[in-house]
């Protein structure tokens, strides 16, 4: 069966296994890294890769490898808490513009355009600097400013899906408009949402890791791949495998849910096959 | 299409309007005002002096009378004067605005130039190998972080092969070369900041070229043309191409506020002197005059390009009438 699955949607299959090995990896952490991720050794610093220590250490001594373990528990909480938190957004804002349109819609849209001409990381930028950089902090602040691109495909969706027979239907019998909206509305729009859903965990994954490396994201001593970047970027001449090895993990942990993403995609929607983003 | 460009132009208003009031209420979200700032660590200050400088800035009016003075300046491009050494905001500015401009704009048409072919040939050799290969490619290029990619060209080109210079615009010695060696110097500085911006648009303008050209392939004009018996070079490229291209041209236009938000992180790794690396620092200075300034042109950059965008689509294409 999975060689079935896997000659029919490579896509989901590698993105899944990515995926599945870093979700272990995260809740594995204390058992699986070699090495503390925080404590200081100042005798083994800067130690290339060895059997010792596989990824090598960097300036205080740690363990590369230990770091990148533990990193993955940010990276994965950032992205799954950030997601939720503008697909909650945009699902509503979309969904309450796209039902009752008229004065509401063009509102709400207009708020859309203008968010849409300041660039998001910008924006993000300067949020995270007036309240301080922290997990939380990021998380939230990367929800509240990405919802943008959800609001317009939930929109629509919607515009789309009001027309049909079945929510008709549901209106004559005198359902209420919160109801419409999330019973027969909303599972109706939920593939596409899962998509950029599913894609938009690596695109935050991403501005995690570009604001840790510019050092307003995760703080040291906690390890993110970020800031092990923004660490090891001073040792660019010393230490190459400071900045190799969390760079591979941002990239492969991204790669996994773009595979998953556009797997998904193809697997809800064979329309678009072979189609690139929309 | 005077009249369509008017009602653009007209349409710009509110739009800049709003962005003005979200970034005037994000910059009230700000603890600590410049007041205080101003004053710095120095505790031994006159309460009096706090409250003299908080009334010079005007900070204790109400948030919509603060928000319409300021307003009114902006309209003459006055955005007041920076924290840190009390120029004007828009001179300042002014400075660092030819090198982003340089480096996005070159960007920009790198990526036309290497996009749009690609995207092309794997539409022309649609699912054999080379196809696959730009797809892969593709997703790789939407997965890599840009800044990653930056430190590891540096590692290569700057540091293994020591190559390239890895920071800055130009050399310090560079004022003292002849001209030619000057531009030399710049262009040398130019390629790898310029490299990984075109790149972080690359996966996703190749992938709309392909995508748009898998459109006009499957078109009857398209059969026609082979049918009466033309050249493949002329059918991809008289009929097919140009047809293709123009999404593709609306999509540049778009694409034009990632490449100045991407800018904040690639001009702070290469230490380029432009207005993405400004806008790092004046966020780190709590520099709010600055940072405003700042958000208000680089949204008026956006709004332009949108513009440019439709202007070019209206150009390219008849069939679209604006009326």
């Amino acid at each position: 069966m999975i060689k079935r699955f896997f000659s029919h949607h490579p896509l989901m299959f590698w993105g899944g296994v990515i995926i599945t090995l870093l979700v272990l990896c995260a809740l594995t952490a204390q058992w699986i890294a070699p090495y503390d991720p925080i404590r200081q050794n100042l005798t083994q610093n800067l130690l290339p890769p060895s059997i010792h220590h596989w990824m090598g250490t960097d300036q205080y001594g740690r363990d590369v490898l230990s770091r990148l373990i533990y990193g993955s528990r940010v990276s994965l909480s950032v992205g799954l808490v950030a997601v939720s938190i503008y697909i909650l957004i945009g699902t509503t804002v979309g969904s309450v513009a796209g039902y009752y349109g008229g004065w509401v819609d063009g509102a709400l849209m207009r708020l859309v355009d203008i968010l849409l001409c300041i660039p998001t990381f910008f924006l993000i930028l300067m949020v995270i600097a007036f309240v301080g950089p922290s997990i939380i902090n990021i998380m939230v602040i990367i929800g509240v400013t990405s919802w943008t691109d959800v609001a317009r495909l939930v929109r629509g969706e919607v515009l789309a899906l009001k027309e049909r027979e079945f929510i008709q239907a549901a209106r004559v019998i005198g359902m209420k408009d919160s109801r419409i909206i999330l019973r027969h509305l909303l599972p109706n729009a939920l593939g596409p949402v899962l998509v950029v859903a599913t894609l938009g965990i690596g695109g935050a994954i991403l501005v995690e890791s570009s604001l840790s490396f510019l050092g307003l994201g995760v703080q040291p001593p906690t390890p993110s791949w970020g800031n092990m970047l923004e660490e090891g970027k001073d040792h660019l001449t010393d230490a190459w495998w400071l900045i190799t090895f969390p760079g591979m993990a941002i990239f492969l942990t991204v790669l996994g849910y773009n595979l998953l993403g556009e797997g998904l995609r193809d697997l809800l929607d064979p329309r678009l096959r072979g189609s690139g983003r929309q | 299409m005077r009249k369509f460009l008017l009602r653009r132009l007209l349409l710009m208003i509110p739009l800049l309007l709003g962005i003005s009031f979200i970034s005037f209420v994000i910059m009230q979200l700000a603890p600590g005002d410049p007041a205080s700032l101003n004053i710095g660590m120095n505790s031994k200050i006159d309460p009096s002096y706090i409250l003299k400088l908080r009334q010079s800035y005007g900070l204790d009016d109400p948030l919509m009378v603060q928000y319409w003075h300021w307003l009114k300046r902006i309209c003459l491009l006055n955005f007041g004067n920076t924290f840190r050494d009390n120029r004007p905001v828009i001179a300042v500015i002014g400075e660092r605005l030819p090198a982003t401009l340089l480096l996005s704009g070159l960007s920009e048409v790198l990526l036309f130039l290497v996009a749009v072919p690609l995207g092309v040939m794997a539409a022309y050799y649609h699912n054999r190998w080379y196809d696959r290969f730009i797809s892969i490619f593709s997703f790789v290029g939407f997965s890599m972080p840009s800044f990653w990619f930056a430190l590891m060209l540096m590692l290569l080109f700057g540091v293994w092969l020591n190559l390239l210079p890895v920071s800055g615009m130009t050399s310090t010695e560079a004022e003292y070369l002849p001209w030619n060696d000057r531009i030399l110097d710049l262009i040398s500085h130019l390629i790898l900041p310029l490299i990984v911006t075109t790149y972080g648009g690359l996966a996703s303008i190749s992938r709309y070229a392909r995508t748009s050209m898998l459109e006009v392939i499957r078109q009857d004009y398209i059969r026609t043309a082979r049918a009466k018996g033309l050249s493949e070079t002329q059918v991809i490229f008289k009929h097919a191409l140009r047809n293709a291209l123009i999404p593709i041209v609306t999509l540049m236009g778009l694409s034009l506020p990632n490449l100045i938000g991407g800018s904040f992180i690639i001009e702070t790794i290469f230490s380029w002197p432009g207005m993405g690396r400004l806008g790092f620092e004046s966020v780190l200075s709590h520099d709010y005059p600055l940072l405003m300034g700042i958000g208000v042109i680089t949204a008026l950059l956006t709004l332009l390009g949108n513009l440019l965008a439709d202007l070019a689509y209206a150009w390219l294409d008849p069939r679209i009438r604006y009326d």
